[in-house]
């Protein structure tokens, strides 16, 4: 499938950076709140670019799952943007409505690009994805469960 | 003709008020919280994310609450309330190959690799009322794990096409028509097709599909492959200048095998039909797979016999249950002057008729 060109994608620094903002992404808002709140009392100086803005995208399938793309409907996602004192910029993308888990996810990625990105993977990150691995490993192993174990009878030759 | 009748304000307020009340129902009751609709009647709220055609449990569990479990009622408010979003972009189309899969079976190989699996189905249940469930407080039964598989299951076409035993699917214009920036316009492609169909009405799409199964542009499906489960979405950022996963879906995927087609310079090959709806939406996924099949008839050289089922104007045009139900019961409405036009009508004529038939009875 198309990778896009537009920056050098094994660029380890984007690489992070994407990595980062997906899991922001599709963190669930409470533990993300939870989490921050563990790490920082309360929010860094911050100028806000793009105030957190509900919106939908167009999610896209392809018919036939290989063939032309379609539109299968939309989805909710609240962006925002905000830049530090420091000048690092930060971009907020979260799956739904909330308007606060955009915030801090923009909050994260500047405080990242300022030089904080190990202390914030250690403190937030690492627990998110941990948790959405064990989630997805939980609901893999109940689906193993019901897989069907075939077994022939041997039918008599006459 | 329409006229503005005022008047109806007072009724109109009480109407709303009795409603709110009559939607929240004996107040000894404990109160539904959108919580317990996202997580216990969640088969509703991701038929209302289909037909809503917007991914969202919440905003789904709130519809269906304010629409007192009026699926269609809450499909419109969905509706409604979609329009007033900005629209960012649109994703990468998704990746079903990489499906973690809570469910995933094929009515046509037995042995697939990564094998049947069943997930949370009602398929093999006996439909006898459980009266256990009617007790509160119930514990749900342990959930036996098994050894997860580690690699993404292949689709059950990738093995046909290794073999070439069934048509490659034709690649499409990057960015597809889009049925909600755009007034449908005929002939209609299969891109746009595939978008009427996802998000229209379930019971719609099944008596379409039923009708192909009984004859009405018949397509002998095979059910390839059904597979339920998360896949992630991806967007491209500007500002970002890279693309990051945006959030996860669940979606329910239908590939159907369908009757081979050949021509003097194609050897025989199956064909395909194709159903992805949002959620967990089996039926509507299959009978989106046979009706997109029954669509392409022209494409894939066969006769126009006539059925419903081909005629993609009538499909598309009747597949949306929010304009249906928007024309159906606009119909409820004040209709006064349009009536009284009619009645003077009828007056007259039967004046004219009684004239005529005493005249001729004098006679």
């Amino acid at each position: 499938m198309s990778i896009s060109a537009s920056k050098a994608p094994d660029d380890p620094a984007i690489a992070a950076r994407k990595a980062r903002l997906s899991t922001l992404a599709k963190a669930p808002s409470a533990r993300l709140r939870a989490l921050w709140a563990n790490y920082s009392s309360d929010l860094p100086a911050h100028e806000v670019l793009r105030a957190p803005e509900v919106g939908a995208v167009m999610v896209r399938g392809r018919a036939g799952a290989t063939g032309a793309p379609f539109n299968l409907g939309e989805m909710t996602v609240t962006r925002c943007s905000v830049r530090l004192d420091s000048g690092a910029v930060g971009h907020g993308h979260v799956q739904g409505r909330d308007r606060d888990a955009a915030l801090l996810a923009a909050l994260i990625d500047a405080l990242a690009e300022e030089g904080e990105a190990d202390a914030l993977d250690a403190a937030i990150l690492a627990p998110l994805r941990a948790e959405a691995e064990a989630r997805k490993t939980t609901r893999a192993a109940k689906a193993a469960a019901t897989k069907v174990e075939f077994f022939t009878m041997v039918r008599g030759e006459n | 003709m329409y006229v503005a009748v005022k008047g109806g304000e007072r009724a109109i307020d009480n109407a709303h008020a009795w409603l709110a009340e009559e939607r929240r129902g004996d107040k000894d009751v404990a109160e539904l919280s959108l919580a317990q609709i996202r997580e216990q009647l969640s088969l509703a709220v991701n038929r209302v994310m289909a037909e809503g055609s917007l991914y969202d449990p919440d905003l789904a569990a709130l519809a269906i609450k304010q629409a007192r479990g009026d699926l269609i009622e809450a499909v419109f408010l969905i509706r409604a309330y979609r329009t007033t979003l900005p629209r960012f972009g649109a994703t990468r189309p998704v990746e079903t190959g990489a499906m973690d899969c809570d469910r995933r079976i094929s009515a046509t190989f037995k042995d697939l690799p990564g094998g049947q699996v069943l997930g949370p189905t009602f398929d093999y249940t006996h439909r006898l009322l459980d009266f256990a469930l009617a007790a509160e407080g119930l514990d749900a039964p342990d959930v036996a794990e098994g050894e997860a598989a580690q690699a993404p299951l292949p689709h059950v076409t990738e093995f046909l096409a290794r073999e070439d035993l069934i048509q490659s699917e034709p690649d499409g214009p990057e960015t597809p028509r889009d049925l909600t920036r755009e007034p449908l316009d005929f002939p209609a492609d299969r891109p746009l097709r595939l978008q009427a169909l996802t998000r229209g009405d379930e019971g719609f799409v099944l008596s379409m599909a039923y009708s192909t199964q009984r004859g009405y542009g018949r397509n002998h499906p095979f059910v390839g492959e059904l597979r339920i489960g998360t896949v992630p979405v991806e967007m491209e950022i500007p500002e970002l200048g890279f693309s990051i996963e945006i959030g996860e879906v669940v979606l329910t995927e239908c590939e159907t095998v369908n009757q081979f087609t050949g021509s003097k310079t194609e050897p025989p090959q199956f064909t395909r039909g194709y159903g992805l709806v949002f959620g967990q939406t089996e039926r509507k996924a299959i009978s989106m797979a046979l009706v997109d099949r029954a669509l392409r008839w022209e494409e894939l050289g066969e006769d126009n016999v006539g059925a419903p089922a081909q005629d993609e104007e009538f499909v598309l045009y009747h597949s949306d249950n929010v304009q249906a139900t928007g024309f159906l019961e606009h119909i409820k409405l004040p209709h006064y002057v349009d009536f009284q036009s009619e009645l003077e009508l009828i007056r007259r004529l039967r004046a004219e008729a009684m004239q005529t038939g005493l005249k001729d009875a004098a006679e």
